[in-house]
């Protein structure tokens, strides 16, 4: 409890104290009229003084309708009318109500800062050798500095002596540790566990992942939601709404029982008072605290169980979106494939042999900067000599020609080989095909894939029960092997043979197949799909770990490469905004009857009470359910 | 040009309170405040002298709600 909650406490105690103390002399000893009224004071005043304070202060202010107005008249208006133990008691369950509200809060707001508590504190920098515990902000970079086992990495960098492996799961949620050896990059906020290591650094402290993430997490909750942003709007006209309606209860009923002739004689003050308690009742109800403060409570919330499990949602609006996405449209490589080609077989045509076939190939495409060439060259085994390759060409679009050892040979497509008029003995659908000639004479295919995730296909089954309508696929890869590759993992649809630059016009026509309420999320690697990823409404980088451009461009990053955190973060989404539902119905719900009977005379103050902050202790520890992960 | 500043304030209804009184500050384009991360982020008007901005900022928030602070 922080200095301010623990004041608040004690005045609280003391003002029971005195409470008790007042309602005890007044039921023991018969007292003149005048002395309940002094014997609760001194506890109103210690328990309200600062109420009342500051609904002056409002009024001053000209903002007359805030709660401690409510507050303010409703204790002033039970004190004036004699009922001195509820003046004082509504006082007392209100700072009650408050505190509670202001720990539970505070807690959650810790529990969450903890869960990202991946800020280093120091880094060791090398100075003539010997380690110095520098502030990590001032380090420059290209510094050496020195991580110890046990010791966060405090900025990202390259490692330049030693090896170790790594707890990344502060940032993935991935529990399984990850090598690294002298020449890699490494990712500050990472825990090193077992060897020390020297890292040179590559960026700046500010630039550094774990700056980036923990500036993303602290801004996202400035994003409001649509839930949010209608609490705003409903608390504007709820408050004066309900001081209308508050002082028509008092006005309107006895004055119209008056002009009606239905108040007997000398009666009026009796009968006005008991509109004025009605009306002073509905005040205390009124107070739309639970609304208010449970909602962003549960989003962020939400956000903080999502980032425990590895996810970044950029803002609330992007969680409670990600809970109603109706078509989820993957890039196929690096989302649910590796991206990383291997050749997967070798069909080599008649008279040539399998060795001799992936020769052929990995020489004339060893000069080729496409990934295919780095397939075939980690297939051939070895490094292909330069010297027996002459005239190396690309044909964009098509393959390459070469002579290898004084032979021509082509490698690439089948509209490679048609337009140079070699006849293909069989066509191969799986993956990428790369035809083969080696002197005008067909040599056979080699088929590569890439790889699929393990995951992927249980993420897709994962997604359709959540209730996504359509998953599509988007690919540059041919319409048989995308087709294929989509009916392995169970996605609906597949749009293949697509550009980069097709992949925008793809989103935006799926774009217009939404039903209305439905979301459309695209999940793409964050590599070159930036422009995919702002169309869609929700971008999602996966596998971002360091990667800056995918950690801007995205609403929605998911730390580690399994396309099953996808389902996971729809999940959390769901629960939050269960939550959300759950708080808004039951507090408009429970305070719409209170009102109603409050209005009639039947709810007295004590159920008032109730209605105000039972509700609030209510919906915020609703709203910290979502915090937990199931 | 955006800026984010410290601030504290007690209650939900209060910080929406902020909000408003920030947003209506001559010289703010937009506001936001976020309650659980006691921050206010402010996009100031183009050409607008930001320290001057914020004090006055300051004092209509602190008109709406005597009980928050915003560290400048």
């Amino acid at each position: 409890m922080t200095g301010k909650q623990k004041r608040i406490l004690w005045r609280i105690v003391l003002s029971a104290v005195l409470t008790a103390a007042a309602a005890a002399a007044c039921a023991l000893w018969t007292l003149p009229t005048w002395a309940p009224a002094l014997a609760y004071l001194p506890a109103d005043l210690l328990i309200g003084y600062d109420i009342l304070l500051k609904a002056g202060k409002g009024i001053g202010n000209g903002q007359v309708f805030d709660e401690n107005f409510l507050m303010a008249v409703a204790t002033l208006g039970a004190l004036g009318l004699g009922d001195f133990l509820e003046g004082v008691a509504v006082m007392l369950f209100y700072q009650i109500g408050e505190l509670f509200q202001s720990v539970a809060v505070g807690k959650s707001r810790r529990n969450i800062a903890a869960l990202m508590d991946i800020r280093p504190d120091y880094a060791n920098v090398l100075v003539d050798g010997k380690p110095r515990r520098v502030d990590p902000e001032q380090v420059a970079v290209g510094t050496e500095i020195l991580v110890n086992p046990g010791e966060k990495i405090p900025i990202d960098g390259v490692i330049t002596d030693g090896a170790t492996t790594l707890n990344t799961s502060a940032l993935t949620g991935e529990s399984v540790p990850r090598q690294a050896v002298c020449g890699d990059g490494v990712i500050s906020g990472c825990i090193n566990l077992t060897g020390a290591i020297r890292v040179r650094t590559t960026k700046e402290f500010g630039e550094s992942t774990v700056s980036k993430i923990l500036e993303l997490v602290e801004n996202s909750s400035m994003k409001k939601s649509r839930s949010e942003n209608f609490i705003t709007k409903f608390a504007r006209y709820y408050t004066p709404a309900v001081c209308a309606g508050a002082l028509a209860l008092a006005v309107l009923p006895p004055l119209g029982k008056l002009v009606l002739g239905l108040v007997p004689s000398g009666q009026l003050w009796t009968v006005w008072q008991t509109w004025i308690v009605r009306a002073l009742t509905f005040l205390v109800i009124s107070c739309p605290c639970a609304l208010v403060i449970s909602v962003p409570l549960s989003f962020f919330g939400g956000i903080g169980c999502a980032s425990k499990n590895g996810i970044l949602v950029k803002g609330s609006n992007y969680l409670e979106a990600l809970a109603s996405a109706g078509i989820v449209v993957f890039d196929k490589t690096g989302t649910l494939t590796r991206g990383v080609f291997q050749v997967t077989g070798l069909y080599p045509a008649e008279g040539f042999t399998r060795e001799k076939l992936l020769e052929q190939a990995a020489l004339a495409e060893s000069a080729s900067g496409h990934p295919i060439s780095q397939s075939l060259k980690e297939a051939y085994g070895k490094e292909p000599e330069p010297d027996r390759v002459e005239h190396m060409e690309e044909v964009a679009g098509h393959g390459v020609k070469a002579v290898v050892d004084g032979a021509p040979v082509l490698a690439g497509n089948l509209r490679l080989m048609q337009a140079e008029g070699i006849p293909v003995a069989q066509r191969y659908d799986q993956g990428t095909a790369v035809y083969v000639a080696v002197n005008g004479q067909y040599a056979g295919c080699i088929t590569i894939s890439d790889v699929v995730k393990p995951t992927a296909k249980e993420a897709l089954a994962a997604l359709k029960k959540s209730g996504v309508r359509r998953t599509v696929m988007l690919t540059g890869d041919a319409k048989a092997a995308a087709r294929q590759a989509a009916d392995r993992l169970g996605m609906d649809e597949v749009r293949s043979e697509l550009l980069p630059a097709d992949k925008v016009a793809e989103v935006e026509r799926l774009l217009e197949q939404k039903k209305p309420g439905e979301k459309l999320v695209f999940v793409g690697d964050g590599i070159n799909d930036a422009p995919v990823l702002s169309r869609a409404d929700i971008g999602v980088a996966m596998g971002a770990l360091g990667s800056d451009a995918a950690i801007e461009a995205a609403d929605v990053v998911l730390m580690d490469d399994d396309p099953a955190k996808l389902a996971l973060a729809m999940s959390i989404a769901r629960r939050t905004l269960k939550i959300v539902r759950q708080n808004i119905v039951f507090a408009l719900a429970v305070k719409l009857v209170c009102l109603i009977l409050g209005a009639v005379g039947i709810a007295n103050m004590w159920v008032a009470i109730f209605a105000d902050v039972g509700v609030m202790v209510l919906a915020v520890l609703n709203a910290t359910r979502a915090l937990k992960n199931k | 040009m955006k800026k984010t500043y410290r601030i504290e304030v007690d209650c939900a209804a209060c910080a929406l309170k902020m909000e408003q009184a920030v947003k209506s500050t001559q010289g703010v384009k937009d506001a936001t405040v976020g309650f659980m991360t006691q921050k206010l982020c402010v996009e100031f008007l183009e050409g607008a002298d930001e320290a001057q901005v914020m004090r006055q900022a300051r004092k209509n928030c602190k008109k709406v709600e005597s009980d928050c602070e915003i560290y400048l």
